[in-house]
């Protein structure tokens, strides 16, 4: 395999599939894979993920993938639940997570007049000026479907505001992550994964 | 601030989008990829495909048409109609689709609400709720895709739209069959009644005939998100103007890709 392959993490996600789709629309052809080796030697690693934290870390467990992504070098990007999951630890179900992220994922509170899931396009604030996942898309629309989201924290790369704002993305080293999907975020969600491609 | 949601209805039936009065006599409307992309490109938020004869058939939803979507369009979608089990909304969401929407299978089986929510998460189950007004009070019917098997459910519509939620649905769409195909705004009466009891995202369906009732039914019913299938279909609303115009009234609406 290429150093230069991009490797979706294969967790079980159910969106792993429209991750691949909209990389295809990119021109770029992922593999999907849970090789703890084909997973270290990609040049670029997407971590999917829709569903519970509990059943999502158990999965990384079981495949033997946790010290794999935690000791990876290249470009990760975190969708979604593969963003929670790179936090310390999650409320949804009590979960510990991998740790790459400071602090804790939360659920939304209660508030009146606010559904929960989240769900919807919400404009993003970006907060790192030198990003370059989300160069370009300050103020731009982006699709969200969660019920749990770090607040904002150290590795806050941008955040949405929903009752109050919360972290739509971070960045830390090589580690990029959305709470967002921007494998359904028309243009602005191309632009993203385009960045990500060129990192 | 999280947008309106404007959101084409596809109803599909043998692979083509059609479109019926009050659920009557369908007519062919075009390819369902064609269309899907057609309102992507103009700013829609979500489409939803009714597969409107997969239900009372007795059958489940074709994939093949899910995943052609899927692989077309960069917005998200939920596929209705045909999904029963498990096993049914794993394929049509390892196929692309972001949410399933479950209507007479829910009503027949409520305890699939639950199934289907461990299985993928709430965000992924979207209750559908076809609900009149009867001299008891609104009402749910099942079997809507056919009007010889459309028949009441026996449940009032506010106590299921309830129930729906304590067994993990993330999404009501209330479908209005008084208002639906009649064009003169959504029932903004019931959809209050729903708001009410409705914590999770509610989307308004049946009766859009013009960009007002966009606007009465966002801000007097304060739904989620509005569906709406024959204005879009025969272009008498266009996504990009009905956009523009309610981010003039001050709602919350993504256009910027609106071309």
């Amino acid at each position: 395999m290429s150093k230069h392959a991009l490797v979706i993490v294969e967790n079980g996600g159910s969106n792993i599939n429209s991750v691949r789709f909209a990389l295809a629309r990119l021109g770029v052809e992922a593999t999907l894979s849970d090789d703890p080796d084909t997973i270290a030697r990609a040049g670029r690693v997407i971590l999917p993920g829709v569903g519970a934290a509990g059943p999502g870390m158990a999965t990384l467990q079981q495949k033997e993938l946790v010290e794999c992504i935690r000791g990876l070098k290249q470009p990760v990007l975190g969708v979604c639940l593969g963003m929670q999951l790179l936090f310390e630890h999650s409320e949804e179900g009590d979960t510990p997570c991998l740790g790459l992220f400071p602090g804790q994922v939360r659920h939304f509170p209660e508030r009146p007049g606010l559904s929960v899931p989240h769900m919807g396009w919400n404009p993003i604030r970006v907060c790192q000026p030198d990003n370059p996942l989300l160069r370009g898309l300050d103020g731009r629309y982006f699709y969200f479907v969660h019920s749990y989201a770090a607040p904002v924290n150290a590795a806050c790369a941008a955040t949405c505001d929903y009752g109050e704002p919360f972290c739509a993305s971070a960045w830390k080293d090589n580690f990029f992550a959305t709470q967002f999907h921007p494998e359904k975020s028309a243009a602005a969600g191309a632009r993203l994964l385009e960045n990500f491609i060129q990192l | 601030m999280l947008a309106k949601r404007i959101i084409p209805c596809l109803d599909v039936a043998e692979g083509k989008v059609v479109k019926g009065v009050r659920f009557r006599d369908h007519q062919v409307m075009g390819d369902i990829v064609e269309l899907a992309r057609r309102y992507a490109e103009e700013g829609a938020d979500e489409l939803v495909f009714y597969d409107i004869t997969a239900s009372p058939q007795g059958r489940s939803v074709d994939v093949s048409w899910v995943e052609r979507v899927a692989r077309e369009i960069d917005i998200p979608f939920c596929v209705a109609g045909g999904i029963r089990d498990v096993e049914s909304a794993r394929r049509v969401l390892f196929s692309g689709a972001d949410k399933v929407s479950i209507n007479t299978p829910a009503l027949e089986n409520p305890a699939l609400i639950t199934e289907l929510a461990d299985a993928f998460g709430t965000q992924c189950v979207v209750v559908g709720v076809d609900s009149i007004r009867t001299e008891q009070g609104y009402q749910v019917k099942q079997y809507t895709g056919d009007p010889d098997k459309s028949r009441f459910a026996h449940k009032e519509t506010l106590a299921w739209i309830k129930e729906a939620q304590q067994r993990g649905a993330g999404e009501i769409v209330l479908n209005c069959m008084d208002t639906d195909g009649v064009k003169k705004g959504y029932h903004i009466e019931h959809l209050q009644q729903a708001r009410a009891v409705c914590q999770v995202p509610l989307i308004a369906s049946g009766g859009a005939g013009a960009p007002e009732h966009f606007r009465e039914v966002f801000e007097q019913a304060r739904v989620d998100g509005a569906l709406a299938a024959s204005v879009f279909h025969s272009a008498s609303i266009r996504i990009p103007e009905l956009k523009a115009w309610l981010a003039e009234t001050g709602l919350p609406v993504r256009w910027e890709q609106a071309a």
